[in-house]
């Protein structure tokens, strides 16, 4: 009846595990019992859980970005304690089989529920804008996207109370994650976390490459497009070119695990380097999937916080395609160690290398548009020259690792973990937090409180150096990733530093966290609203809608004449928003019920499977199906707004406009 | 799934973008494509790994392979002929062609489970070698297609009944589930050439 699962499957005998749980319980039930006391459950549901507007989604993806961060984190700092006890005989707090779920655990959190939904819910709020579309080509499935990741992320948290999470790192290595020697269930957990959310980036992928070929608003060619929506479009090509790769590698392991064949296995004629292959296929992409926006942002950020247009925005364009091209080209230097021999060695080291030429094009290009620019040191600044500095570091490493010679001795070592946190904290992550802060004002209506901003980015900046720097020295050392203990002296003080740079990002994190508290409880105050729209200055499109932008976004669609739509309107005297104009009614998709049900069938087929329980599967996946072709026979799915209405919205944003300018 | 996506959500006023349903799916297809890719490398990397069992060879048998050909590239046929009556908006036509579409496909899908509990009766499960699990995972994977686009066909028959006229969404699902359709005839081409004949020559 409930296949393998019983009640010795609850850790109760892991004490971290049963105080994180009722941790947990007091913060869920508290938040429930808030929304509950405020009777917010209806607004929720009505305004937010089934909503198809592409701004409510992206707020979404980014509270569940952050949900995910905090326990990506927590993860984290946990391995660095860990390691800063467990020397010269100290176990340590953390046996091996916790300590291996939490490391895997904290790459796949990190990977695919923070940077993949941080970069979906960037792409969802300002893509559309940027382009002057009304909303994404398939509202539906964006929605239904939405909560297939959710579902995800929920089916991994589960995995944290009832049984466990995979102990195999966050690829699931074969032979390791077979069935011989993972016979529980958190690879499969694993799996089918990776599966669930897998579908929500496809669609999602399809979803933004559709809506930047066919809705682009008219006189935006290719060549005017701004550069945030380039990377979103190649982030979305990527998407589609790799995650099917992924869904095969995993689904091929998920076939060795249930039905016992032999892909990966060691017996049987089954080939492990073959996961390997398959898995950097995709992995290698996805890398440039989530830092190709982060480019995006700052080619946003530091042309409007320069007051000059971006430098060479069409060698920005082609970096930014070669970058996407090349990235299909390196997957094998994730294994120089396979024993390809030295041709294919060559051939891909040599391609790795090549990629660093497009990037420095990149860097160029935004160190000359803040060249003689009227720079303003905005939060955002900071963020994005912390990433100039920290993320040609981390490029710079990896093109030592892209030698194969000397990824022989350092494969697998912490100068590799120090490498890729490098570039993914330095480029992805500051590069998301620096989006977050400009577009902020955009999604809220005011803007983010800025001296914590800069707090949070001293303590993130800091912290990150004290904690991966060592990591570099480390990695000479000879120390390699995934210990859970040691007892060689010279690596213990390193290891002290490490655990130093965890903590100042943890404040880091507070930082943000009050932030974004200090920022909402002073949004009234004058000196915070964005009544304008505009608050930096900017130069593309979403800038010229009111913030928070109306539901339909442009009551009229603009019209494109170059490359920085909204400046060149502001200079020439244009009314981007055409106030006044005669207003038509406008064709709006009605909320859907079908996007959350089918992510919660999924999630219980995900938990169903993972534990054998069939009979529960089964009921998953027909639900899955019969909620789609319900869906499918609805006719009831759009409506318009009215003109009357459309005019009431835009003359109330009008008169704002006219207040503010004679003030 | 894509399938089923909702209303665009362009203006009436001056600029009237086309429906993106139809290259939405077509965009959508061409990442199923690169999952038979995938398959279709992995069965490449794996197709001589026998462990001393069966090979291709000595398991494939031209007779209901041929069958299963024929019933599936007809059925792309009548398909079509369901298209030409939905654009002469002959709906009693197109629920017909539809019929016989399904009947076809559903034939196929019946062989090839057949052949595979023949295969599995003679010890010759996805279990046995890593070339029969890779063998079994491509070729099931095309069944699974086609069985969903077995239960899409008869979504849209269900849809169609009753109705008078063929409006823009439901045209756009007839013409997605025909680029779904063909698509699938072409992945099997592929499947019986590579997978069955190379094996069997």
């Amino acid at each position: 009846m409930l296949g393998r699962l019983s009640l010795s499957a609850l850790p109760l005998d892991v004490p971290i595990v049963v105080g994180t749980f009722i941790g947990v319980c007091i913060i869920g039930i508290a938040v429930l019992g808030l929304i509950t006391y405020y009777g917010k459950w209806g607004y929720l549901w009505k305004e937010w859980f089934t909503t198809v507007d592409h701004k409510r989604l992206a707020v979404m993806y980014i509270v569940l970005a952050l949900v995910a961060l905090a326990r990506g984190f927590a993860d984290a700092i946990m391995m660095r304690t860990q390691l800063a006890l467990a020397y010269a005989g100290n176990p340590g707090y953390l046996p091996p089989h916790h300590y291996d779920q939490i490391f895997s655990a904290h790459g796949t959190i990190m990977i695919f529920f923070l940077a993949m939904a941080f970069m979906t819910g960037l792409f969802n709020f300002i893509v559309p804008l940027q382009i002057g579309a009304r909303d994404v080509a398939f509202p539906f499935l964006n929605n239904l996207s939405f909560w297939m990741t959710a579902a995800a992320f929920i089916l991994v948290n589960i995995s944290l109370f009832v049984g466990e999470f995979s102990q195999c790192g966050w690829l699931a290595y074969p032979p390791l994650s077979e069935t011989q020697f993972s016979p529980g269930v958190g690879v499969d957990y694993y799996i089918w976390a990776i599966q669930i959310s897998g579908v929500g980036t496809l669609l999602t992928g399809v979803n933004f490459f559709v809506t930047i070929v066919k809705m682009r608003a008219p006189g935006m060619s290719w060549m005017k497009m701004p550069v945030f929506t380039w990377t979103a479009f190649c982030s979305s090509i990527l998407i589609m070119v790799s995650f099917p790769v992924l869904t095969v590698a995993v689904a091929l392991l998920g076939l060795d695990r249930y039905f016992g064949m032999h892909f990966f296995t060691n017996d049987g004629g089954g080939n492990q380097m073959m996961y390997l292959n398959l898995i950097w296929a995709w992995g290698h992409p996805e890398v440039y999937i989530l830092v190709i926006p982060a480019f995006g942002v700052f080619s946003e950020v530091v042309p409007a916080f320069s007051g000059k247009p971006l430098f060479g925005y069409n060698t920005m364009v082609y970096a930014t395609c070669s970058i996407m091209v090349l990235s299909f080209l390196v997957w094998a230097h994730h294994f120089f160690t396979m024993g390809a021999g030295p041709d294919v060695n060559a051939f891909f080291g040599i391609a790795t290398m090549v990629i660093s030429i497009p990037t420095g094009v990149k860097l160029f290009n935004w160190l000359f548009t803040m060249y003689k620019g009227r720079i303003r040191f905005h939060a955002c600044m900071y963020w994005a020259v912390g990433f100039m500095v920290t993320f040609t570091i981390g490029g710079m490493t990896g093109v030592m690792m892209a030698i194969p010679g000397s990824d022989f001795v350092l494969h697998n070592s912490l100068f590799l973990i120090a490498h890729f946190h490098n570039v993914i904290i330095g480029g992805v992550y500051f590069g998301y937090v620096c989006g977050m802060n400009f577009w902020a004002p955009k999604v809220l209506g005011f803007k983010l409180n800025e001296a914590w901003g800069k707090r949070a980015f001293w303590f993130w900046l800091v912290g990150f150096y004290f904690a991966f720097m060592p990591l570099y020295v480390l990695g000479f050392e000879g120390m390699t990733r995934r210990m859970n203990h040691y007892d060689n002296p010279a690596w213990y003080p390193w290891m002290l530093v490490a655990e130093v740079g965890a903590v100042l990002i943890l404040l880091g994190i507070a930082c943000q966290l009050t932030q974004l508290y200090v920022s909402i409880r002073d949004c009234n105050l004058p000196e915070n609203r964005d009544v304008s729209g505009d608050p930096w200055n900017g130069r593309t499109l979403e800038w010229s809608t009111s913030s928070p932008p109306p539901v339909y976004n442009f009551a009229i669609v603009p019209h494109v004449h170059s490359i920085d739509a909204f400046m060149h309107d502001k200079e020439n005297g244009i009314d981007t928003r055409q106030a006044g104009a005669q207003y038509q009614a406008i064709h709006m998709p009605k909320n859907t019920v079908a996007g959350i049900a089918a992510g919660l069938f999924a999630l219980i087929f995900g938990f169903a499977a993972v534990w054998y329980i069939w009979w529960l599967a089964v009921v998953g996946l027909v639900g899955v199906i019969a909620t789609v072709i319900a869906r499918s026979a609805n006719k009831d799915v759009d409506f318009y707004i009215p003109a009357e209405e459309v005019a009431r919205i835009e003359n109330e944003h009008t008169r704002k406009l006219m207040a503010q300018a004679a003030e | 799934m894509a399938h089923d996506t909702t209303v665009q959500t362009a203006g009436h006023d001056e600029h009237h973008h086309e429906s993106p349903v139809v290259f939405g799916f077509w965009v959508y297809l061409m990442t199923d494509c690169i999952i038979f890719g995938s398959l279709f490398a992995v069965f490449a990397v794996l197709r001589n790994q026998f462990n001393g069992g069966p090979t291709g060879h000595e398991l494939f048998e031209f007779g209901g392979l041929g069958l299963e050909t024929a019933l599936l590239l007809i059925s792309s046929i009548t398909y079509g002929f369901g298209m030409i009556a939905a654009h002469k908006n002959q709906i009693s036509q197109v629920i017909m062609w539809l019929g016989v579409t399904f009947l076809l496909g559903l034939g196929f899908v019946g062989l090839e489970v057949r052949e595979f509990a023949h295969l599995i009766a003679e010890g010759a499960g996805p279990d046995r070698s890593a070339f029969l699990s890779a063998f079994f995972t491509l070729v099931s994977t095309h069944g699974l297609h086609v069985s969903c686009g077995l239960i899409w066909i008869l979504t849209l028959m269900v849809q169609l009944m009753g109705t008078t006229e063929i409006p823009e969404r439901m045209m756009n699902k007839l013409t997605c589930l025909s680029l779904f359709w063909h698509f699938l005839d072409i992945v099997w081409i592929c499947v019986f050439s590579y997978v069955y004949l190379a094996s069997m020559i």
